[in-house]
């Protein structure tokens, strides 16, 4: 379309100018302050110029909050989070569109109603199954036998503990829902005519073509899984489980103490970096699972 | 949902199914059905038996200020927050859908504080915003006192709406982006040929044609004030709740009084009216996206 | 090579009742054409041979086999379906040779079989693409390797090349016909397009809501319909039809205000009927103004090798087929003269073909589509 609109033109770049201002200028303060000495980190007004003490803040900030171990247990959180999304999610969607039984709309209500309770409103009795996983399952002994058994599985301070209740969620199922019924119902049916059953269909047709599906669910569920704060806070007492975004408070100056920010913003940016590199160099993948998951 | 599903059996779905049903029967339903339990019996924490009191709960719930200011809070927060976050999306959203050279690279920065933890935000922002250091000290120094989160309410309010914003606004602009895009080229096109002009197009053409995204995004991000994973994070690493309880969200209240005063019974009757505020929320988009469906 | 026999078969979903009753035989290396409307329940009958739909009531037979409870892959069918359904992330080559890959064939025999069905197709330098990179035509070409490959007695083809442009749809259709000649396995072909039907068939079946309308070779089906539906949808442009009493003192057909004259049998057999009488736009002669009976030119239809004129007569428009020496405009009167033994003459209530013989007697009595089988 060809239209000379040289005012409106200026204008959408001053829009965008203050978009990038207030969106990204945010990163410049916090590298800004993370390459800084603690004298000028507290300075007024502030520099926003870089220094050149980034990699010593980072340094101090990985010892003093112990990052090494946090690191590697966002790592592992998140990395149990999204294989468990992507492989579960995968069957269940399976399951509830190439089927035809009565089952498949009861397993779609079920995964559906979790979409209504996020974690943070029944973070409080999932604490307690945590704590004693095998609750529902003595009681179920116990009201069908009668007989009171102990046993007895707590899941406090273990990596299954922290993703488990993570995966229990719609998000993952409903985006392969979308794609499935994006196929062509032929396509099953040829297959079925080539003679594979559901099984081998799903390995060598629907698997296969699900792979960018399952990319870009990776990328939103790493970035879900590493910025979990509130389940790791609860679940986790022993220091060696302890996640990344639980360090923080680690890395927050004391009150009376040094305001040593340039170590805090330091510690932070480290946090931050493994979901900025993953939206940043995966954004295809994780702009097309995030609009495609929600609707 | 009706694809004309082609194999037949019972077996094969159910076993495929129910490692996920598995996880959210232990990991959902049975806590849901706790929390139910909690809110109507008064149950000493970790331990004891559990005494069905009825409706005791939610009365002293109601009976107390400090729950009261929470719903204003919340509202506030959840208010505010998802109008500033359409309102910026919106309007990148349209400068970024011009294409004009360069949007391609704003583009992809503006996505990028959505990658960034509700906490570690906060906790960034409570440098960048503080009163003693970073952007605002210089304003004080010249107006003293004209900004202090940890001294105002107000103030930490706004601290916590901005970091919220901050966070979500590269998400609405996502989807408002995405809602452009679709808008069909011959539309805008004949609106040139009528002789609008950009801003004229902008708002005759474009944004109605963006309702229903933009009716998505408004029920997706009050939820996500309300109860969404980083919402109780922001709070709790920018400000705690405070100064004086102004900062205290519904979930951070509800979390505060289960773990902290090990009030089990009061944080779940919290937790059901919230469920119901969620369950509305869900209920209008549900209806709406199978109207949607319909429509297409 | 298979034959297939179909007895009393029904389908219905809940309450609705999409086929009533068909019966239908096919013998081994026919290809059989199944023709109608869309929703006339073709592509169902052809799905519950292929066993990828239930059948509601009645059995299907193939190679003497009550199929009805197995799967389709113990049916011996292969089927080529009209969006091709190839798999999209598999080379040519292991699209054509997936079914044996499921059977468990060998990888070096599938290799020799696959290059060696690529070539009856004319794939054999696309072995290596992947359908996204073809043509619609090769990918044609792929889903009938694919079913070529499994050497099956019954090749079933729902409605493949509607998603063709025309030349290449002409192009394919001789190549399926070459096909079945060198293949002679038995085809069940489903279309809607009439010429399809009329080029390729052996036997065409002729469905109309659920109910079979009229069995037979394509040119006994042309030349004799058994019905309303079946003059209607077949020929192009389609039969002429108009209501008609038959007046037998004065061998004529009354239609309104126009009396057409009609042999001495037809008024002698069916003396004061109601009838609707029917006849090919071929069939109807153009006259000068004042003879035969009167219309008056609508619009007129060039189409190279000939014109085809619509003129009102009575209250309905007729179309007849002229030659090109023959001029007229819109708004010219005419005549129009009707060989009372081409007249086609069906019942009026049900629409059924009535039979007369004519004093020329060249027809034989129409075979009703339940004698068929």
């Amino acid at each position: 379309m060809i239209q000379r609109t040289p005012y409106a033109d200026a204008f959408t770049y001053v829009l965008m100018a203050l978009g990038f201002l207030l969106l990204i200028g945010p990163f410049a303060v916090i590298v800004a302050g993370a390459s800084q000495t603690v004298q000028q980190v507290n300075a007024v007004p502030f520099n926003f110029l870089p220094q050149g003490q980034l990699l010593a803040n980072m340094a101090e900030a990985w010892q003093r909050a112990n990052l090494g171990t946090a690191m590697l247990n966002s790592f592992i959180m998140a990395s149990l989070v999204t294989f468990g999304k992507v492989a579960l999610s995968a069957m269940t969607a399976f399951s509830i569109v190439f089927f035809r039984t009565r089952f498949k709309h009861v397993f779609f209500w079920i995964v559906f109603i979790t979409l209504m309770l996020p974690l943070e409103v029944r973070v409080v009795p999932t604490y307690a199954v945590a704590a004693d996983l095998f609750e529902p399952i003595r009681l179920l002994i116990a009201w069908v036998t009668g007989i009171t058994v102990s046993l007895n599985w707590n899941l406090l301070n273990s990596y299954a503990g922290l993703s488990l209740p993570l995966v229990a969620t719609a998000t993952g199922t409903f985006l392969y829902r979308q794609f499935y019924l994006t196929l062509p119902d032929e396509l099953a049916e040829a297959a079925r005519m080539d003679g594979s059953g559901p099984i081998r269909f799903f390995f060598d047709v629907v698997l296969p073509l699900s792979r960018t599906t399952m990319l870009a669910l990776t990328t939103i569920m790493f970035v879900y899984g590493w910025n979990q704060y509130l389940w790791p806070l609860l679940m986790v007492t022993d220091p060696t489980y302890k996640t990344t975004m639980m360090s923080l408070v680690a890395l927050l100056p004391s009150e009376n103490g040094t305001p040593d920010w340039n170590v805090t913003l330091a510690g932070s940016l480290i946090i931050m970096l493994p979901p900025l590199l993953v939206v940043a160099v995966l954004q295809r993948w994780f702009v097309r699972g995030l609009v495609s998951s929600e609707k | 949902m009706d694809k004309r599903a082609v194999f037949r059996s019972w077996w094969l779905p159910t076993a495929f199914a129910l490692p996920q049903l598995a996880l959210i029967a232990l990991f959902f339903y049975w806590p849901a059905v706790a929390v139910v339990r909690w809110a109507f019996t008064l149950e000493p924490p970790f331990g004891g038996a559990a005494e069905f009191v009825g409706l005791a709960n939610f009365r002293d719930v109601f009976a107390d200020p400090l729950y009261w200011n929470s719903v204003v809070v919340s509202l506030t927060f959840a208010f505010a927050g998802t109008l500033s976050t359409i309102f910026i999306g919106l309007v990148l959203a349209l400068a970024v859908d011009r294409q004009l050279p360069g949007s391609g690279a704003v583009r992809f920065l503006y996505i990028l504080p959505y990658a960034i933890a509700g906490p570690a935000a906060g906790m960034a922002f409570r440098f960048i915003l503080s009163p003693e250091r970073g952007l605002m000290a210089s304003v004080n120094s010249a107006f003293p006192d004209f900004w202090n989160p940890a001294k105002y309410g107000s103030h930490a309010l706004i601290l916590v709406i901005v970091v919220f914003a901050w966070k979500w606004a590269g998400y609405t602009f996502i989807f408002l982006l995405a809602g452009l895009q679709s808008v069909p080229k011959s539309l805008t096109e004949a609106a040139a040929m009528d002789g609008s002009g950009p801003i004229r197009r902008a708002i005759d053409i474009q944004i109605p044609m963006l309702a229903p995204t933009l009716f998505f995004l408004l029920v997706t991000m009050m939820t996500e004030g309300f109860v969404g994973a980083d919402t109780y994070g922001i709070v709790a690493r920018t400000t705690d709740g405070g100064p004086n309880h102004s900062t205290e969200v519904m979930v951070y209240r509800i979390v505060e009084e289960a773990f902290r005063g090990l009030n089990y019974s009061g944080a779940s009757a919290q937790s059901i009216v919230l469920i119901g505020l969620i369950m509305i929320f869900t209920f209008i988009q549900f209806r709406f996206i199978e109207r949607r469906v319909h429509y297409k | 090579m298979a034959d297939i026999t179909i007895r009393a078969v029904r389908k219905s979903y809940g309450k609705t009742a999409t086929l009533h009753g068909i019966d239908l035989a096919f013998a081994s290396g026919e290809f059989v054409v199944i023709l109608g409307p869309s929703g006339c329940g073709k592509s169902t009958l052809l799905r519950m041979i292929a066993g990828l739909e239930d059948i509601t009531g009645g059995e299907i037979e193939i190679n003497g086999r009550v199929v009805n409870t197995l799967e389709p892959r113990e049916r011996g069918c292969a089927m080529v379906f009209q969006n091709y359904a190839l798999y999209p992330h598999m080379t040519v080559a292991d699209n054509i040779g997936y079914a044996l890959k499921v059977a468990g064939v060998p990888k070096a025999e599938r290799r020799t079989r696959i290059v060696e069905t690529a070539r009856i197709v004319g794939l054999g330098d696309y072995l290596e693409r992947r359908p996204a990179a073809l043509s619609g035509g090769q990918r044609q070409r792929v889903a009938m390797a694919r079913a070529i490959i499994r050497e099956p007695g019954v090749f079933l083809f729902d409605e493949p090349l509607s998603n063709l442009d025309a030349t290449l749809r002409v192009t394919m259709r001789a190549e399926i016909r070459k096909l079945h000649q060198r293949l002679s396995a038995t085809s069940v072909f489903v279309t809607h397009d009439q010429v399809e039907a009329m080029t390729l068939a052996d036997k065409l079946v002729v469905m109309n809501k659920g109910h079979v309308e009229q069995v037979g070779q394509p040119l006994d089906i042309y030349h004799r319909p058994a019905s309303t539906f079946v003059a209607s949808f077949i020929g192009a442009p389609p039969m002429n039809l108009m209501d008609a009493r038959i007046d037998a003192s004065a061998t004529l057909a009354r239609h309104e205000h126009l009396a057409i004259p009609i042999s001495s049998a037809m008024a002698a057999a069916l003396a004061g009927r109601d009838v609707t009488l029917g006849i090919r736009p071929e069939e109807c002669r153009v006259l000068p103004a004042g003879e035969g009976l009167p219309a008056r030119v609508d619009f007129v239809e060039e189409l190279g090798s000939g014109r085809i004129v619509h003129a009102a007569f009575g209250s309905r428009i007729f179309a007849a087929a002229i030659p090109l020496d023959i001029r007229v405009a819109p708004g010219d009167l005419i005549g129009l003269a009707l060989p009372p033994a081409q007249l086609h003459v069906f019942d009026r209530e049900t629409g059924r073909r009535l039979d007369v013989t004519h004093s020329a007697g060249r027809h034989e009595p129409v075979r009703q589509a339940a004698e068929a089988v």
